[in-house]
């Protein structure tokens, strides 16, 4: 074993290889290291700011979800106030409707009472009359006491 | 032959695996994407997050060679120590083949070769030295051997306690490398002439190498990148 030029010649090429290492090979895998951490890094983040997004996302459907029940529950009632307030009126027009036809009818049974009152006043007179003329066994003159009959008869 | 000889075996394989190692991590690249990284992309992207964040535990300024540093240290000396697992004759059987030599003299493993190991270990000294006079200038650099650690009234002492040291680096760095694959490639050898017993044997020291495969290179990008930090800081 004796030392020659041999260290000489790998020096040399100690120092090329470690040029070449330092110019072509260090500094694209570095980037593509430093690269691959800065997107991890930016991953994570757009991860957890979707989260934020998504937790502000579902608080505004909670709160809308919220407003929805509330109007529909405000809907329901003023449905409800409109339909008793409907009802109330139907019941207050079948009840003017009712007193109308009750004062309807009322008239009419005068109406009849009176032409029935009439119809007796007459037929009473008619009696009244016969009576008389079988009383008087005689013809009297109609005529002459028609007069006279009517004014009876009125006076019942 | 004297020193202007160049060891063809050890040199070719070690140039064979640095180009091996840089053409995978080019040819990676060309379709690696941030989104979507493949099998092979993976594989790659855990070796350099490794050396990264080795990087960024021990090395406390700011330089862009040292990733790159580390990263050629620790993948080429992986390759070349990850060469003693093919079995200790194939290589060199093939070499004596193609050279038509039967007694041609072949090393298969790069490591077990102390000229690559001092290559890399005088390489990562220069730089030790560069940086350290580039940070703290040539007074301060020299500085740090005449008047540490017992002031300047002791100069001598100083510098027997700290040049000793400095200089025992790259040689502590090479020898280190050099002795376990040298020692690990004998033992291969040895069980290599036992017989039908070198199956499980080799088995056994295979799987053993593999940690110190890995180990080897690891703690050779470590002892680089804690030798660079401290040209950087000032003591």
């Amino acid at each position: 074993m004796n030392l020659n030029a041999t260290i000489i010649g790998q020096s040399i090429a100690f120092f090329v290889f470690v040029w070449f290492c330092m110019k072509y090979v260090w500094p694209p895998i570095t980037a593509i290291l430093e690269e691959r951490q800065r997107k991890i890094a930016d991953g994570l983040e757009a991860a957890e700011r979707a989260q934020r997004d998504l937790n502000l996302a579902q608080d505004k459907v909670a709160e809308e979800l919220r407003d929805a029940k509330k109007q529909g529950a405000d809907l329901i009632e003023l449905a409800n106030k409109r339909a008793n307030q409907i009802i109330d009126e139907a019941k207050e027009k079948a009840r003017e409707e009712g007193k109308r036809l009750i004062a309807g009818a009322k008239a009419e049974i005068d109406m009849e009472l009176q032409r029935a009152k009439e119809a007796l006043r007459a037929q009473v007179a008619a009696i009244a009359i016969a009576g008389v003329e079988r009383i008087l066994e005689s013809s009297i003159d109609q005529a002459a006491n028609e007069e006279l009959v009517k004014k009876l008869a009125t006076e019942l | 032959m004297g020193f202007w000889a160049i060891n063809v075996d050890t040199m070719m394989i070690s140039l064979l695996l640095g180009t091996f190692f840089l053409g995978l991590f080019r040819y990676c690249i060309k379709s690696a994407t941030a989104s979507k990284p493949g099998g092979l992309q993976n594989f790659l992207e855990i070796i350099v997050e490794m050396v990264q964040s080795n990087v960024k535990n021990s090395f406390s300024s700011k330089n862009q060679l040292i990733g790159p540093l580390a990263l050629t240290i620790f993948c080429w000396i992986f390759l070349m120590n990850a060469m003693d697992l093919i079995p200790v004759d194939w290589i060199p059987l093939l070499a004596q083949t193609v050279a038509g030599d039967p007694h041609l003299y072949f090393k298969a493993v790069p490591t077990t070769d102390l000229n690559i190991t001092l290559g890399f270990s005088i390489s990562v000294f220069f730089l030790m030295i560069y940086y350290s006079v580039k940070i703290k200038g040539l007074g301060g650099f020299l500085g740090e051997f005449a008047f540490h650690p017992f002031g300047k009234w002791a100069l001598p002492l100083n510098l027997i306690l700290e040049l000793p040291g400095f200089l025992a680096k790259p040689v502590s760095l090479a020898l280190r490398l050099y002795g376990n694959f040298f020692a690990g490639e004998v033992i291969f050898l040895v069980i290599a002439l036992v017989g039908y017993w070198q199956l499980p044997l080799h088995f056994g020291w295979a799987v053993f190498h593999i940690l110190v495969v890995t180990l080897q290179a690891y703690l050779f990008m470590m002892l680089t990148i804690a030798y660079l930090n401290q040209a950087h800081t000032h003591h």
